[in-house]
């Protein structure tokens, strides 16, 4: 069963993946410590992928493929033909840099997807990146969340911009997809909806 | 006050839906302890020592009798009948039973009350002065703004995981009295040139573990952009904050970080894309909102009232419960009261049931159906005529509401300390208890006169220790609980943090400590000043050596 929930016209549906993630290859992660616990989050902008890793990164050569930023950076010549077919994606993680991203493609609109990894829930950056893409960058494709993804979370999610939601694997999908719909007139102006309650109704004087 | 739309309403309701599916699936094992947290935090709820604590938001300190009284039986129900006011101006019940807590919200949404964002890492209840909208020297009632603001702050989805909590303050007054310094976002409330209204903007102030008062990041923002503006700083904060380290992810250590030049640029920049956008706020929508903070339908009345002046000459208990717990007013032959939940060698800041219910009866026979509570952990009546005070007087002291110390020693500011909280270091409450008793006695208070004395019983400094004339922290040493004394913090647009005098004391000392302070105040004070101006004057050194000079002593004795 599918754990990827996408959402279309405002109707949630578990659908099919058909893009592959292209990981990079696991390197030795050092456990790092700040005031006497373990640092459970990266710094935005901190370098994160080492050259190796890029360069070891295995790209399947057939079908739709979403690509890490660094190897998205760094190998763009080799992924030129799937480019073109419209096969290739970029994910990046909640402390990388969308403009990394932006100086580096054309036009955004030229990404069928752009996914963003949350290694952990309560990383509300993920919210800010998708909604820099969607208004700064005016990115109009799939904007995709994976990682610690979780119920809770979903409706932020969906009104930062997010259209598809790949639910993390040992949680139901199924259930998830509530979490969309938890509140039906929120206040505040945000990506799915700009107008704030008070000029999306009339609310009396 | 703000009364609520089927929008509103539709919010907070579905608000109780949601929570209360969580707690079920928490309950059967289908949401961690790690994934839970974050979301009952968010609604208020922490896990405490002995039972969890709800903590339910007040906004802007703003009550109705009808509200008060759903507290008062909510606390009956579902609590050991008391409650105790924040200096978020919030009340917590410290005995819910998780399972009860649903229930708690429900009837909560029935009075327009909710608990939602009172504790995580978003943005929080705002808070203001409490005597918004009546106070003599308001040039802006910032009301109707920080009402917007709160909906805005209400499930905000680019803001619903910052690095760390996000506190705003408003203020529309000459003198500060919302301590917006100690915010991570203040804003002062002013008329521009043009008499428009207009907001100073301050940023990267706080308590805590690292007390730093904010700085203008901007003199001028058009009422308009308030809310845009705010978006923009809490984007870079919740984009650059530090997650790395709890202790350094408030916005005031970015700020620090990068210096208040490059935080702005960063801020302004960041603007320039959000102003004048969806959430800028219209003439309608300030105008809807500011209908419900119109000043109350006043009596036309004389500025002098027989009785009242009889009463004060009379008795002269009336007449000093009035020097202290009764404040000016901007409308001739009315005055705002305060109501002490500072009683000597009780909680700071606790209230009963039966009290909660007395003082919505007495808002709605003499102050309009509606009560503020403070940042200083107190209630206030705001318009009370001059006729109704020796009968509200009456009242409130009958049900122990009347204690006259308001801005006195003993009125202390005091978080729940180890009694109640897991973070705490140490108790805090049976300090305030111990320090009320030793100067428990009202002349003597009164001689002493304007002072602030303010305890936290840890680092996160609810107790605002920093900012007291004297402030207490509690802190742990190899397992004890020790107590170290700052002097010289100050809210206010002179606002300053407090220098530490030296070693920390065990609880014991510490009613002798502050005696011996005040020792040196009276002393040295000349005769108008206060013990804030006393300590600027002569500085810190004079009260070290009277408060070390005994255990210096026992120290030269040890060593010989």
């Amino acid at each position: 069963m599918s754990n990827l929930i996408a959402l279309q016209n405002d109707t949630a549906n578990i659908v099919q993946d058909e893009w592959t993630l292209v990981n990079l290859p696991a390197t030795q992660v050092e456990v790092r410590k700040q005031a006497g616990k373990v640092v459970l989050f990266k710094l935005t902008g901190e370098a994160s992928v080492a050259e190796e890793q890029v360069k070891n990164t295995i790209i399947p050569e057939t079908g739709k493929i979403i690509v890490p930023l660094r190897v998205f950076i760094a190998r763009n010549q080799e992924l030129t033909q799937k480019l073109a077919k419209g096969e290739v994606g970029v994910w990046l993680a909640t402390h990388e840099l969308i403009e990394d991203l932006i100086a580096n493609v054309e036009d955004i609109n030229t990404l069928p997807i752009i996914a963003i990894f949350v290694e952990r829930f309560a990383d509300g950056r993920i919210f800010s990146l998708g909604t820099l893409l969607r208004t700064r960058h005016h990115f109009k494709n799939e904007l995709r969340a994976f990682g610690d993804v979780l119920r809770d979370q979903l409706f932020f999610l969906k009104r930062s911009g997010f259209n598809s939601f790949f639910i993390r694997q040992d949680r139901s999908a199924q259930e998830a997809i509530a979490g969309l719909k938890d509140f039906s007139a929120p206040y505040q102006g945000a990506v799915d909806e700009p107008r704030p309650a008070f000029t999306r109704y009339n609310r009396g004087i | 006050m703000y009364k609520y739309d089927e929008i509103d309403q539709q919010i907070v309701d579905e608000r109780v839906a949601q929570y209360r599916d969580q707690v079920r699936r928490y309950l059967a094992g289908e949401l961690s302890e790690d994934e839970f947290r974050p979301l009952r935090l968010q609604n208020g709820l922490y896990i405490q020592r002995h039972a969890p604590m709800l903590r339910i938001a007040v906004p802007y300190g703003m009550l109705s009798s009808k509200q008060l009284r759903k507290l008062g039986d909510i606390a009956k129900k579902y609590d050991k009948g008391y409650g105790h006011f924040s200096t978020r101006q919030n009340l917590q019940l410290n005995w819910p039973k998780l399972e009860d807590t649903p229930d708690i919200l429900a009837e909560l949404a029935t009075v327009q009350m909710h608990a939602i964002q009172t504790s995580g890492n978003c943005i929080r209840n705002i808070t203001t002065d409490q005597f918004v909208g009546i106070a003599p020297d308001e040039i802006i009632d910032p009301r109707a703004i920080a009402e917007i603001m709160r909906q805005w702050s209400t499930f905000h989805p680019e803001f619903a995981l910052l690095p760390r909590k996000f506190k705003i303050a408003v203020s529309g007054t000459a003198e500060d009295r919302a301590i917006i310094q100690a915010h991570d976002i203040g804003m002062e409330f002013y008329l521009d040139h043009n008499q428009q209204i207009a907001v100073k903007v301050w940023v990267g102030g706080g308590l805590g573990r690292t007390p730093i008062l904010g700085t203008v990041i901007r003199e001028h923002l058009e009422w308009q952009h308030a809310l845009t503006y705010c978006e923009a700083i809490v984007r870079v904060y919740n984009l650059h904050g530090r997650r790395d380290n709890a202790y350094k992810a408030r916005i005031k250590i970015l700020v620090k970080a990068l210096g208040i030049d490059a935080f702005r640029q960063q801020v302004e920049a960041e603007w320039l894309n959000l102003k004048d956008n969806a959430n800028t706020i219209t003439e309608a929508e300030l105008a809807r909102v500011a209908q419900h903070f119109e000043p109350m339908p006043y009596e036309t009345l004389s500025e002098h009232d027989a009785r009242f002046d009889a009463a004060i000459a009379s008795n002269t208990a009336f007449a000093s419960w009035v020097k202290r717990n009764v404040h000016a007013h901007k409308q001739p032959g009315y005055r705002a009261v305060t109501l002490s939940l500072k009683p000597h060698g009780k909680p700071p800041g606790d209230i009963t049931s039966e009290q909660m219910w007395l003082v919505a009866d007495l808002a709605d026979q003499y102050s309009f159906g509606e009560l503020r509570s403070s940042h200083e952990q107190n209630l206030i009546l705001a318009d009370v005529k001059l006729g109704d005070l020796y009968s509200v007087w009456e009242k409130a002291r009958a049900n122990g509401l009347a204690t006259a110390n308001i801005g006195l020693l003993s009125d202390i500011i005091c978080c729940p300390g180890g009694d109640f909280c897991s973070l705490a270091n140490a108790k805090s409450i049976p300090i305030a208890e111990a320090i009320q008793m030793q100067f428990d006695n009202l002349d003597y208070l009164h001689d002493i006169g304007d002072l602030e004395l303010n305890i936290s019983g840890c680092m996160n400094a609810c107790g605002h220790h920093h900012v007291g004339h004297i402030g207490i922290l509690g802190v742990d040493k190899d397992g004890s609980e020790w107590y170290q004394v700052t002097i010289g913090g100050k809210q206010g647009n002179d606002a300053s943090i407090g220098s530490v005098i030296g070693p920390a004391f065990s609880a014991e000392e510490m009613p002798g400590v502050v005696q011996k302070l005040i020792d040196v105040y009276i002393e040295a004070r000349t005769e108008e000043e206060r013990f804030i101006d006393t300590v600027r004057r002569i500085g810190v050194a004079p009260f070290k050596q009277h408060v070390y000079a005994d255990k210096n002593l026992a120290k030269e004795g040890a060593a010989a």
